[in-house]
């Protein structure tokens, strides 16, 4: 079904009754605009019930567990899931940083392998540093092809007998390839090692099938799918979640444990749920997952390619431009202006309404295999729309005047 | 407000000292005062490194990767801070902050870093046009 942009712009508040309204919003590979009933979701939790999870034996603690385990149920279904397999974490760096610490610390060896790619994000890179310390294990990096796209081929001939971890985004936040991550998750599995695919970038724009591609784990953030900021998901395969470590331990999660030391932990999800959880963030990421099902991710996935190979054509018109990444298929556009430093070129976009991201984008590491010092990204949503393209690519062509940004 | 020439004069005094930033160099000798200062969004990576010669400046300089904000700025501010005592060198400092922060500042010792006296339009490109400015100013006020 096509997408209605005019009829979707009128449920986010902040594209119709802020100064936002006049911004041309590019950096959703950064954050996304919330819908007004994610908002609502939320509120509906403070005004209505507001109390603790878990805990209570009255009235208002059983709608509030109603409505979490509901958001749970929800985020599970979006992700063709079993709610026991969805935990809610901060979001992706904390749910990287459990599977690093609760799987990783537990079960690797010294000299067992752990592979990425040079194109992830920092949070799916200095866990496994971190842990790669702490047990003696190694981190290897799986060769990129030509394009920047990592491919099941390169995935087979770098795992190794020692290869015990490949984790790798489905979509990576600079040059935002599809991957072919239920090919990827075979060729990981016939070598006898587990898969933890960073879904902060796929996630939010394109269906997620985790038993279709049978992946052992799954990380993402909310805010990037026009949820809250502060809650995320780590799925796993319970068999897996029931196998390793709390990575916080505290308040909810022992059913006893004595002056000993003995602890018996409750079963996942909540073994890894201490504390008191974003109760109405969490419901706030139901929504959201129910607020893109209602649209479509088919739809979604269709009208973002399509404003993106739009933008992508004006861009070639203009000789000032040097695109990274023309050929992916993601709503993300990795470019420079030349001669212009990509902080300069964002800078001068602002002063014209248009808000990018310039730098290196957590993706350090990338820098080497681009060969730059820094790019500028844009990556859409959704609710972009043509114009706003038009007005971005108008900004671009004369963004050889960068300094007017101080002047005019 | 800068008149139109002003304007156009300001551009060119940035573009130049982004272009061909004055004492942009490593140093040469163990002598040098140093401090590494970076941002968190943006590529801005430098060290700003200061002799001393009894209470005057002698010499200082900055090495690394920025944008032209930083680039520029403290490219200007080492042409301003060579010669100066500690106490007039943390004066123009101050002053420098206070242009960038909209305050009250005095002019008359800024000379070409008047230029950056628009920052605030791109506020979020403040951090970037002081950097170079508060690594000297840590690194000044640590001579004791």
């Amino acid at each position: 079904m096509a997408l209605d942009v005019k009829k979707i712009r009128l449920d986010f508040p902040i594209l119709n009754q802020s100064t936002a309204k006049t911004v041309a919003f590019f950096d959703n590979a950064s954050t996304t605009f919330k819908p007004r009933r994610v908002i609502d979701a939320m509120n509906h939790y403070y005004f209505t019930c507001s109390v603790n999870v878990g805990r209570g034996d009255y009235d208002l603690a059983h709608q509030a567990d109603t409505l979490y385990d509901e958001a749970r149920q929800r985020v599970a279904r979006f992700i063709q899931a079993d709610a026991r397999e969805v935990v809610f974490t901060s979001g992706t760096s904390m749910s990287i940083n459990l599977i690093a610490y609760g799987y990783g610390k537990k079960f690797l060896k010294e000299g067992d392998e752990i592979l990425l790619t040079q194109a992830e994000h920092a949070s799916n890179v200095l866990p496994w540093f971190a842990i790669a310390k702490d047990t003696g294990a190694v981190v290897n990096f799986i060769p990129l092809n030509e394009e920047g796209r990592l491919t099941p081929e390169n995935v087979k001939k770098a795992m190794t007998a020692k290869t015990k971890i490949v984790s790798v985004a489905h979509v990576t936040n600079v040059m935002g390839f599809h991957i072919d991550i239920q090919a990827i998750a075979q060729v990981v599995h016939e070598g006898g090692a587990i898969i933890l695919v960073d879904g902060a970038q796929s996630v939010p724009h394109l269906t997620t099938r985790v038993k279709d591609w049978d992946i052992d784990f799954l990380s993402f953030s909310g805010h990037k799918m026009c949820g809250p900021t502060g809650v995320g998901i780590l799925y796993g395969k319970y068999a897996l979640l029931d196998a390793m470590d709390p990575f916080l331990t505290g308040g909810g999660i022992a059913t006893k444990y004595d002056t000993c030391g003995d602890i018996t932990f409750v079963k996942p999800p909540h073994k890894f749920e201490a504390g008191t959880p974003p109760i109405a963030e969490a419901i706030g990421l139901g929504e959201a997952c129910e607020y893109l099902s209602e649209i479509g991710l088919q739809s979604i996935e269709h009208y973002e390619n399509e404003l993106r190979t739009y933008a992508i054509q004006q861009l070639k018109k203009l000789p000032n431009v040097d695109l990274y990444n023309p050929e992916a298929e993601s709503g993300i556009i990795t470019f420079n202006i030349k001669g212009v430093p990509s902080q300069d070129a964002a800078t001068y976009l602002n002063s014209k309404g248009i808000a990018v991201r310039s730098g290196q984008h957590c993706a350090k590491i990338l820098i080497d295999y681009l060969g730059v010092v820094a790019t500028i990204r844009f990556s859409l949503n959704f609710y972009n729309t043509h114009d706003e393209v038009d007005r971005f690519v108008e900004a671009v062509k004369t963004g050889g005047d960068f300094l007017d940004a101080y002047f005019d | 407000m800068p008149t139109l020439i002003d304007a156009t004069m300001m551009r060119q005094v940035i573009m130049d000292h982004y272009e061909h930033p004055r004492n942009k160099r490593i140093p040469e000798s163990q002598e040098y005062l140093s401090v590494h200062l970076d941002t968190i969004g943006c590529v801005d990576d430098i060290h700003v490194a200061l002799k001393w010669q009894g209470d005057k400046i002698e010499d200082i300089l900055f090495h690394g990767v920025a944008c032209t904000i930083s680039t520029a700025s403290t490219s200007i501010m080492t042409e301003l801070l060579i010669n100066k005592t500690k106490q007039e060198a943390l004066y123009i400092i101050d002053q420098y902050i206070k242009m960038i922060h909209e305050q009250p500042y005095d002019d008359s010792v800024l000379g070409d870093a008047m230029v950056f006296k628009n920052t605030y339009k791109q506020a979020a490109r403040i951090k970037c046009a002081t950097l170079g400015w508060v690594g000297a100013q840590q690194l000044i006020s640590k001579e004791e």
